[in-house]
């Protein structure tokens, strides 16, 4: 079977199986425009190598663990990698690799070769998966080429391929990825250009870079932008870029290298090759018959067109516009931007607000001076978790990105094990537990103490060696935390706790390849001149990570205060305390009883023992070593019980949720995204955690 | 968790609505034993019919133990089996109907298999109540849920 059709010999029976972007670039060839001669690898290359590998089941299991629609978006980006992971480790079946490397060299020779997506739905009039799949520039070689295939329909299962088709409910069993295969047009000038402005009616829009569209494509470099009047190609406004970049091809793929000072003052087009350039989307409007969105480059002095596709205007305003702003690929450049705000001006300031806040005495204030309070404490948490939401948790794309590369470059068994390399040395989390095995190893030496302090927690007998060690040890800790609350109640309750450490072993620190081990076989992967960015790429991964640590602590501070000044205002008005609103589930009988239940295996292992379902600080104090711990979704002010836990059960989905993250730490069994998980299983439960296929086992249900 | 309740006693009634045929699985001289069985179900899921001649090997152990198990499942021999297909299983106590109660069940039974009515009628044939205790039901490869039926 042959499997590559060059442009040229496509028809119209061919459109279904090539996608929408090979589909326009061979009717923009048969239509006389200036293309770069190429090539399409329909659907059924991408079926015949997912049916025979069994790629085509797995990636259905993975989707289907649980229902598609309730996925979370950090489940979904696991699910990418591991759907990544699976196309990275599965060879090409040897027939077909060796039909496509004929195919392939015979056209292509030893020339240089864009490999782009070109899913069949994709660049539709109804929907615009503009940018959510891969493309690759400078290419070389078949061995090399059929290696970037296989990225690109594994871009097909991107996170935000993923998501974009949830939302628009589009059938995941059918998607199949077509594709182009073509000459790498190496223009000096290159852009953008819309027919028609998706934001305005009458106007179109040429935007333009130096070097090639790459670095314009994927926001890195700022074009210049000309608006055009749409019935008449007059100029009506010239917007100018600080034009410091261009992205030129690199011994492999691309690189962004500073622009030379004479380019800098200079457009990278002429007026009249802006007219040119919108002649040419007028052109293909016309030909189409809908306004076009293309994306063109100068080969000397010719334009070439490089890709048409309908302008969407009616699904940007909805779907379109949250693609937009969802872009999940959010690129290298862009997030270390990000993190610079972050940590200079986001995170200070709110550490700042949190201290600003805290010194209030709330029950001597007066009843106007308590609804003020409560009001400034409502907003600064409605704020900072709006910045949670739109900066903070972007940035946690960078220990994805990080992953991407690392298991591109290394292709490791467990797609995860990039996490162990991001691992800082402390996190505050882990520093706390520190600190308490501290105290639990005192335990250990003292029997005297020990004893003491079993005589406080049983008897409630006031010995005042058990005491002094409690609070030093509650000092210790801080005040920020939810270990520590005020009352003797507490006390007896750390009591149990710390001598629930001391009767087990210190804490398993996993073993394995240590940071230093994998740091090195990461960096060796990257020749000299690749070196600089893999050093940032994972310092940047390691920012990210970080954060996932810090920043909800410090929210976490202010949510406190907002639930302490809200539980004083209930006071007051003589109702139950309202900020501790009882969070234990009490399910009632039910008919129904869990067996098995699936999620997401986010830390490996085998663990069996009593369930301790946690949604109140009692149930958290009363845990005992070796239960299995099930909560909603642990936070950072939870992880102290994990050093007593055999393993960890969590709703929440995501391997760089905290729960995945601490398990990690500690080498536990952990499985994540479990539906329904506190509500299913009930405190004395006997689960058996299988971290390995992230399956929950329920035995005995009291 | 009434909600959950409702939503798994109706997938269990739609995969028993979508399937004709069940394997039967039964025990007897020391060795288990499967075959399969046209069956049919009361709306309140509390017992499913099937019917045997008296001289099978099944009927022996059905007799000889007093219990079964019975699955039903809608896999369709293809790989997508997999991460599509469901499957239940329901087990409890067997036993031979008689008198009335014997006419109801083969009402039901007849409803559900009209082409049976002559094996129905024949007096060498049993026909058989499973009082259904429990139904696990499979679904998305290894989510399994358990059914307790009210009495």
């Amino acid at each position: 079977m042959k499997f590559l059709v060059p442009f040229d010999r496509l028809t119209e029976e061919d459109r279904r199986r090539v996608g929408g972007k090979a589909w326009a670039l061979s009717r923009l060839a048969r239509e006389g425009f200036s293309v770069p001669r190429g090539a399409v690898l329909p659907v059924e290359a991408y079926r015949a190598y997912v049916g025979p590998t069994g790629l085509r089941e797995r990636i259905l299991l993975e989707l289907n663990r649980k229902p598609f629609e309730s996925m979370r978006w950090e489940e979904m980006w696991d699910a990418a990698l591991r759907i990544r992971s699976l196309f990275l480790k599965t060879p090409l079946p040897a027939p077909l690799s060796a039909a496509l490397r004929g195919e392939i060299e015979r056209t292509f020779g030893d020339r240089s070769v864009a490999v782009r997506s070109s899913a069949p739905g994709e660049d539709s009039a109804g929907a615009s998966f503009a940018g959510l799949h891969e493309s690759f520039l400078n290419v070389r070689g078949a061995d090399s080429i059929l290696e970037h295939v296989r990225l690109v329909w594994a871009s097909l299962w991107s996170d935000g391929a993923l998501l974009y088709r949830q939302e628009l409910k589009l059938d995941v069993a059918e998607s199949a990825m077509a594709v182009v295969i073509q000459e790498l047009a190496e223009g000096e000038r290159s852009g953008v250009a819309f027919s028609k402005s998706p934001v305005e009616e009458e106007v179109s829009l040429v935007e333009a870079v130096w070097g090639l569209n790459q670095g314009l494509v994927d926001g890195t470099v700022a074009p210049d932008r000309w608006v055009l009047d749409r019935s008449s190609g007059t100029l009506r406004q010239h917007i100018g870029a600080e034009r410091l970049d261009a992205v030129r091809p690199a011994p492999r793929g691309t690189r962004k290298v500073p622009l030379p000072p004479e380019l800098r003052d200079r457009p990278p087009l002429e007026e009249g090759e802006v007219v040119r350039v919108w002649t040419l989307s007028m052109e293909a409007e016309n030909r189409f018959g809908c306004p076009q969105d293309v994306e063109w480059t100068f080969l000397g002095e010719r334009p070439f067109l490089l890709q048409a596709r309908p302008v969407t205007t009616g699904t940007r305003g909805e779907a379109g516009s949250r693609a937009w702003n969802l872009s999940l690929r959010r690129s290298f450049e862009n997030l270390k931007l990000l993190r610079e705000k972050i940590e200079r001006t986001l995170i200070p300031a709110l550490v700042k607000e949190a201290e600003d806040l805290s010194g209030v005495q709330l029950q001597s204030l007066e009843d106007d001076q308590l609804e003020k309070v409560l009001e400034t404490r409502e907003e600064a948490l409605a704020r900072w978790t709006k910045v949670y939401w739109d900066e903070f948790i972007p940035f946690a794309h960078g220990a994805r990105l990080f992953g991407q590369v690392y298991n591109d470059r290394l292709k490791p068994e467990d797609p995860f094990r990039f996490i162990d390399l991001l691992r800082p040395e402390k996190m505050v989390g882990t520093n706390r537990n520190a600190r308490l095995e501290e105290a639990a190893d005192r335990l250990r030496q003292d029997p005297g103490l020990r004893a003491s302090l079993a005589a406080f927690r049983e008897s409630r007998a006031e010995t005042s060696a058990a005491q002094c060690f409690l609070e030093a040890v509650s000092s210790d800790l801080g005040k920020d935390t939810d270990l520590v609350l005020d009352g003797p109640e507490t006390l007896r309750a750390l009591a149990g706790f710390l001598l629930e450490m001391a009767e087990r072993h210190a804490s398993r620190k996993p073993s394995g390849e240590s940071r230093e081990e994998l740091e090195r076989a990461f960096l060796d992967r990257f020749g000299e001149e690749e070196r600089r960015f893999a050093e940032e790429l994972l310092d940047l991964a390691r920012a990210s990570y970080r954060l996932r640590d810090e920043d909800n602590i410090h929210l976490g501070r202010i949510q406190r205060m907002r639930d302490e000044a809200r539980a004083e205002a209930a006071r007051r008005r003589g109702e139950a305390s309202a900020g501790e609103a009882p969070r234990s589930p009490r399910p009632e009988p039910s008919r129904v009883r869990p067996r098995q239940l699936v999620g997401q295996p986010a830390g490996p292992g085998l663990a069996r023992g009593t369930a301790r379902v946690v949604g109140s600080r009692e149930d958290l104090l009363g845990f005992k070593a070796g239960e299995i711990l099930v909560c909603d979704a642990i936070d950072p002010n939870m992880t102290f019980v994990v050093p007593l836990c055999a393993g960890i059960v969590e709703r929440r989905g995501g391997m760089l949720v905290h729960g995945a993250i601490i398990a990690r730490e500690y080498g536990l069994p952990c499985v994540t995204g479990v539906p329904d998980a506190t509500a299913l299983i009930r405190s004395g439960d006997t689960l058996t955690v299988d971290g390995y296929l992230g399956i929950v086992v329920v035995h005995d249900q009291g | 968790m009434k909600e959950k309740d409702r939503e798994i006693a109706e997938a269990v009634r739609r995969l028993l609505e979508s399937q004709r045929v069940g394997v039967l699985g039964t025990y007897g001289a020391g060795s288990p034993y499967c075959s399969l069985v046209g069956f049919s179900f009361e709306p309140g899921l509390e017992r499913l019919y099937f019917a045997t001649t008296r001289a099978t090997r099944k009927f022996a152990n059905l007799i000889e133990t007093g219990r079964v198990a019975l699955l039903v499942d809608n896999r369709a021999n293809r790989e997508e089996d997999l991460h599509e297909a469901s499957a239940l299983t329901v087990v409890g106590p067997v036993k031979e109907l008689t008198g009335t109660e014997r006419e109801r069940g083969a009402k039901v039974h007849l409803a559900r298999h009209p082409s049976l009515a002559g094996f129905l009628e024949s007096p060498t044939t049993a026909l058989l109540a499973l009082e259904a205790e429990r139904y696990f039901l499979v679904r998305r490869f290894q989510e399994v849920m358990v059914l307790e039926v009210e009495r």
